[in-house]
């Protein structure tokens, strides 16, 4: 799933300073599982931002929703009757939910209140970890089922660099070195020989490096793309 | 026991505190209450196995809600006694009751109004 965190309170209310009425809008997709933008989360920021207001004797009045998805234009045009009632929209939902928003509602301005990070999962209940860089030619079977584009600092290949020691990453304390859980791996399995080949140069137009991207089902499209 | 404590205190009753919400706790500050805090039952002595444990996470999640906010965190409290401690319960509610009157009514219903510059 996407990943990300929610911005500083004040950072949220610096954006919403001259707004006297607001909509803040959840999204039940990837943030409602990272617990960072699902309606619980929405009704935290509401309070909270209702409570900073209170204080500078600045009332705000917030109306909330929870859309199904934020990156979809059906959920999105849901809001098409009662979007410009507001003078700002908060979206709590990943990046590509302010701009979908953005793009349907021409005139009205919609805040991200969260810092969207990386495409990971849960390691355990609260805490997630990156796993995906979506590079765009997955090869995770040629190292064990681990990916070291996203989870190596560097994204090397071919092993480990010079500062892998003891398990742990030299660029961060916290982070294993991923390529030594891939060498550990392979050897516990007898299958170190799978690492020596030298693999071809990796296209990295199919990553960002490409520009930005698009996936088209032709048999799912209707009309003109 | 007929033990007395502080009449500023209003009593909400849960059947066990890791029913007590983030929300639940935001939502009195935001009404107004110069403070809330949570009488839990003794650690490891939860009938729900951790529901007391629960409840301190959310009740620190609250405090550094209000330091972002500039509100002083110990407006917001964990408590664990157990439900024999009448006395106990009684110190409790006016150590708190002290507490919150020497930090003063909440600024959420006394607003620090920012003054316009003069030009
Ligand atoms: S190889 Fe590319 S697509 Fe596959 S997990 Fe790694 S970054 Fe993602
Ligand atoms: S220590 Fe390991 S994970 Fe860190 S950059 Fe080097 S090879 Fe990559």
């Amino acid at each position: 799933m996407i990943v990300a965190d929610r911005k500083s309170l004040e950072e949220i209310l610096a954006m919403v300073a001259d707004n006297k009425k607001i909509l803040i809008l959840g999204c039940k997709g990837c943030v409602t599982v990272c617990n960072v933008g699902g309606l619980k989360e929405v009704e935290i920021l509401t309070s909270s931002l209702k409570i900073a207001r209170k204080k500078l004797g600045k009332p705000l009045d917030i109306d909330i929703q929870v859309l199904e998805r934020q990156c979809d234009n059906e959920y999105v045009a849901e809001l098409s009757e009662s979007v410009n009632d507001y003078d700002g929209v908060i979206s709590m939902a990943c990046g590509v939910g302010p701009q979908f928003l953005s793009e349907m509602y021409k005139t009205q301005v919609f805040y991200p209140a969260v810092n969207t990070t990386f495409f990971g999962g849960a390691t355990q209940h609260g805490v997630w970890e990156e796993r995906c860089a979506g590079c765009g030619t997955c090869g995770i079977h040629m190292f064990g089922g681990l990916c070291p584009i996203a989870r190596c600092a560097k994204s090397l290949l071919h092993g480990p660099c010079g500062g892998s020691s003891e398990g742990i990453c030299e660029v961060n304390a916290d982070t294993e070195c991923i390529w030594d859980s891939i060498v550990k791996k392979k050897m516990e399995a007898g299958q170190l020989e799978d690492l020596m080949g030298v693999k071809g140069l990796k296209d990295w137009t199919t990553a960002r490096d490409g520009g930005p991207r698009r996936s088209i089902r032709e048999e799912l499209v209707q009309g003109k793309i | 026991m007929r033990l007395s404590y502080s009449a500023d205190i209003k009593i909400i009753q849960v059947p066990c505190t890791g029913r007590v919400d983030i929300l639940h706790l935001l939502n009195a500050i935001e009404d107004g209450a110069d403070g809330v805090y949570v009488a839990g039952c003794l650690e490891g002595e939860c009938h729900y196995i951790e529901g007391n444990f629960k409840a301190r996470r959310k009740v620190d999640h609250v405090k550094k809600i209000l330091l972002e906010l500039k509100i002083e965190p110990e407006r917001v409290e964990m408590y664990n006694l157990s439900s024999a401690q009448g006395a106990r319960f009684a110190q409790i509610a006016n150590e708190v009751a002290e507490k919150i009157r020497a930090l003063g009514p909440t600024p959420v219903r006394t607003p620090t109004v920012q003054k316009p510059t003069a030009p």
